[in-house]
């Protein structure tokens, strides 16, 4: 019994002794020697996952993948510094704000030849946040709108005004990120959705206050399966998830509100503390492989500027869908965010704030 | 009180207690992804779970920084308790409230409190700042459990084996550790099932790549739950039950033993 | 002698460990909590509890934590007093399976009430069929309460258990036989003697629900906003780790406080569930 009691003993020990070595490890990170490896981070549900099996398998590259709620929750991530990614997706404004913060490396587009399958029409809008297209690669691009159910809502919407009707109270789905909450409030009143008016921003919020008694819940990837599980009337959402809850419901339609909305880009950047760059770029060129972008936008049916991959759709429906490839020259009112300086996002948080805890 | 009133009473808080936990076990069983549906039974989450890549590595995280973080609380505090049994009260006290710091305190401030000193001396997150958050909750458990078992003790034992020629590492392991043994099992146990539990802490200190069951499940909720994750509810209040079982099962073996030796 | 002063330094190692582990990034919290980005000294973070959006974070999260408290004692009092008086050959059995649900994943639980109180949701459906009216409760201050009772209450029950368990037959005999009736014995004699588990069956639910984010955010539907959440969302979205840090030493106030009551009631650790 004691023997047996002094071998766990020694056991113990010796395990403890082996983990040691094993923390130190952890804590020092080789600098220079690139290893096989590339960490992702991307939007929840953004991609295919079959598609980082078959870039390990031709590449031989493994990928670390990790997911993030919004652009909001991403950025103290990567200032922060202690996580280092190699590829981040974020949105326009929010690359903007990490080009001016000095977060970004340029992408040597020596690497990435496929580049040439975007579409020049988005490397140019690109290059509104982007000045000479340094560090972005487009990934998808789409509208904010608004998807409703048509056994719960008989009447045609085309006004963000339908979010403030109380006869929808506790069926609305409103989007938990603070730009694109106070976009629907700034849109419904006329003005920019990057005002940075005291008075048109204090009257926003006021807006959002009046609403939440009428609001079920703040979600962002959540809207999708709860638009498809019929557990709300009306949502506000990204154009991206618009075929794919139509194709799980067809209850389900998607409008562009009259007042505009924000069109936007979501790009593949490269923080600066990347320790894998080379790998980051094959895996930005292996995302913009025409056969590669077609299965991720059959996967999320998010809008994909790869013009090859567009071409490779076979159902016509769907390659000249409205929704998933809409001619924006038709609508009025559509802005792109903008990164509104260090004040200006601390002037929204704390508007956003007050509504929350209101 | 009547015997009646009682039983109605403890069925009603066992109701509250497990409809939860049912309702997860039925819904695993749901063919239908929706709640609201009942869609026929299948096992197909129970399939796909398996077949889900991050979630049994997340599974492989939980248990290993689980294990790992209570052995080494149990070196750590074990030998702490040693030393704290020896001391004057006002060293003892001192140490002792340090110890209770991270039981007491807040999980978000014991969280953002790590969080701020690996970001502050450039710890890669991940695995490691995990486990080194765990040891830390976890030290304070097994020392709690340990430190009465050796006031307990007879140290004239350990120092009759010190006189008799022992060292004092030969002597731990022949008198002190068979005596405090129940103890450290306790605190080893209790230090396991912290760190199993643990959200909060884990959330400020992950890094990328790297889950546990707890920030996989939670990262599951924003995106929307799969039924994959009632599977797994179910597998896990399984194996909790099997195993609650077994240790309450145990007290009355050891007695046993005891009589025996 | 020798042999004392070799064991004293075995508290090197955990020594080493406390001060670089639980000392420095608490007093790393102060230095953020008492400066400002410029890192000047300042008491703004501190002081910002008295905004209107925090004290309004912090006075429902009281609020809510005060009155799942309440409710755990009254559900578990009862709980703990029948408990202890089934002295049968499976009674640790009995008790194991009111501790049980403790030891599934603290997420998994809460998601468990998600699932039920859900609009569209098990219970409603069962209301639905029973041609009853349905609840609407989740995303509402109701369901986190809910979630709070159910996530905490076993942390209530352990220590009254324990505490009732231990008074001894005798005294509750004695008070019997000088002519005291069950609820005579029950305010005079037992109630008195538990007065140890039921604060620290206190601090161990008041404490975590005063502080969570997690069930707030799964179960208020992120309409609702507690300390802990405000204190999360600068730490992960507004990179203000200063204010963040500020509403942390106010929330460790609130803590401390709790403490010192509960010490000052249970000198004895009698209460101590663990």
């Amino acid at each position: 019994m004691k023997k047996k009691g002094l071998k766990i003993a020694t056991a113990l020990l010796a395990s403890s002794v082996m983990v040691f070595p094993l923390l130190l490890n952890g804590c020092t990170s080789a600098p220079g020697a690139e290893k096989k490896e590339v960490y992702v981070y991307n939007w929840g549900e953004y991609l295919d996952p079959d598609v980082l099996d078959e870039f390990t398998e031709e590449t031989g590259i493994k990928v670390i993948y990790d997911e993030f709620e919004t652009n909001e929750v991403m950025y103290p991530k990567v200032e922060a510094g202690a996580v280092q990614y190699d590829v981040i997706c974020p949105s326009d404004y929010m690359i903007q704000k990490m080009i001016e913060n000095d977060l970004l490396q340029e992408i040597n587009f020596d690497n990435v030849p496929n580049i040439k399958n975007i579409g020049n029409q988005y490397m140019e809008s690109a290059s509104e946040f982007d000045p000479g297209n340094k560090y972005a690669v487009p990934y998808c691009w789409g509208t904010v709108g608004i998807l409703y159910n048509k056994t719960k809502v008989d009447e045609p919407i085309d006004s963000w005004s339908v979010l403030w009707d109380e006869k929808y109270k506790g069926d609305i789905l409103m989007q938990n990120s603070v730009r694109d909450a106070f976009m629907v409030a700034l849109k419904l009143k006329g003005y920019s959705m990057n005002s940075l008016d005291d008075k048109e921003l204090e009257e926003a919020k006021n807006l959002l206050i009046e609403q939440k008694p009428l609001v079920q819940a703040y979600v962002v990837d959540q809207v999708r399966d709860k638009m498809i599980g019929n557990e709300a009337a009306i949502g506000v959402i990204y154009s991206g998830e618009a075929i794919y809850t139509q194709r799980e419901n067809s209850d389900l339609e998607y409008v562009i509100p009259k007042e505009g909305t924000n069109v936007w880009i979501d790009c593949w950047v490269i923080p600066k503390n990347a320790q894998n760059k080379e790998n980051a770029e094959a895996f930005i060129n292996y995302m913009c492989k025409p056969e590669v972008a077609l299965k991720n936008f059959d996967f999320i049916t998010y809008s994909t500027p790869n013009v090859e991959a567009r071409n490779l759709i076979e159902d016509e429906e769907i390659r000249n869908s409205p929704i998933a490839f809409p001619d924006l020259s038709e609508y009025d009112g559509l802005e792109t965010y903008q990164y509104l300086g260090a004040e200006g996002d601390q002037k929204y948080a704390d508007l956003w704030k007050q509504v929350k805890a209101e | 009180m009547t015997k009646i009133l009682k039983k109605i009473y403890i069925g009603l808080i066992f109701l509250f207690l497990y409809a939860p936990m049912f309702t997860l076990i039925v819904l695993s069983f749901n063919k239908s992804k929706s709640r609201a549906k009942w869609g026929g039974f299948t096992f197909q989450w129970y399939g796909k779970l398996f077949g889900n890549s991050m979630v049994m590595q997340a599974l492989i995280n939980t248990l290993l920084i689980a294990f790992l973080s209570a052995l080494i609380a149990c070196v750590i505090g074990t030998i702490a308790s040693l030393a704290i049994n020896k001391m004057g009260i006002v060293m003892k006290s001192t140490l002792m409230g340090v110890t209770n710091i991270p039981m007491l305190n807040a999980d978000i401030v014991t969280g953002i409190s790590l969080m701020l000193l690996f970001l502050f001396f450039r710890f890669k997150f991940g695995f490691t700042t995990i486990l080194l958050s765990h040891i830390t909750f976890n030290i304070p458990y097994v020392i709690l459990s340990v430190l009465p078992r050796i006031k307990k003790m007879n140290s004239s034992n350990y120092e009759a084996a010190l006189d008799l020629g022992a060292t004092p590492v030969y002597a731990f392991f022949k008198v002190i550790l068979p005596d405090i043994w129940p103890g450290l099992l306790s605190g080893f146990l209790m230090a396991f099932t912290m760190s199993l539990d643990d959200f909060i802490i884990t959330h400020f200190t992950k890094g990328p790549g790297v889950d546990t069951l707890s920030t996989k499940i939670y990262a599951q909720v924003k995106k929307g739950i799969d039924p994959e994750m009632y599977a797994l509810s179910t597998l896990i209040f399984l194996s909790v039950l099997v195993l609650l079982i077994l240790v309450n099962t145990l007290p009355a073996g050891n007695k046993k033993k005891k009589e025996i030796d | 002698m020798k042999s004392n002063k070799f064991v004293k330094m075995l508290s090197i190692p955990y020594v080493l460990w406390a001060v670089a582990f639980i000392i420095i990034p608490l007093l790393m919290v102060f230095y953020y909590g008492f400066s400002n980005k410029e890192g000047k000294f300042t008491f703004t973070n501190i002081l910002s509890i008295f905004q209107a959006v925090h004290f309004k974070s912090l006075y429902l999260a009281l609020l809510l934590a005060l009155i799942s408290t309440v409710i755990c004692i009254l559900l578990a009092y009862p709980l703990a007093l029948i408990l202890s008086s089934m002295k049968g050959k499976n009674d640790h059995l009995i008790v194991f399976i009111f501790i049980l649900p403790m030891w599934m994943n603290f997420l998994l639980r809460t998601l468990a009430w998600q699932t039920l109180l859900e609009n569209d949701g098990v219970i409603n459906n069962v209301l639905q069929f029973l041609h009853l009216p349905t609840l609407h409760i989740i995303n509402t201050p109701a369901a986190i309460v809910f979630g709070m009772i159910y996530n905490f209450l076993p942390f209530m029950v352990l220590p009254l258990y324990n505490v009732i368990n231990k008074i001894d037959q005798n005294t509750i005999n004695a008070a019997r036989d000088l002519g005291a009736n069950y609820w005579q014995t029950l305010f005079h004699v037992i109630f008195p003697l538990s007065i140890p588990g039921i604060i620290s069956g206190i601090t161990m639910v008041f404490v975590p629900s005063l502080t969570t984010f997690v069930v707030s955010e799964m179960l208020g539907g992120s309409k609702i906003l507690l300390i802990g959440n405000v204190i999360e969302q600068e730490f992960t979205q507004n990179s203000n780790w200063h204010l963040g840090s500020g509403l942390s030493i106010v929330l460790m106030i609130f803590i401390i406080i709790s403490m010192v009551i509960t010490s000052v009631f249970d000198k004895e650790g009698e209460g101590n569930a663990l």
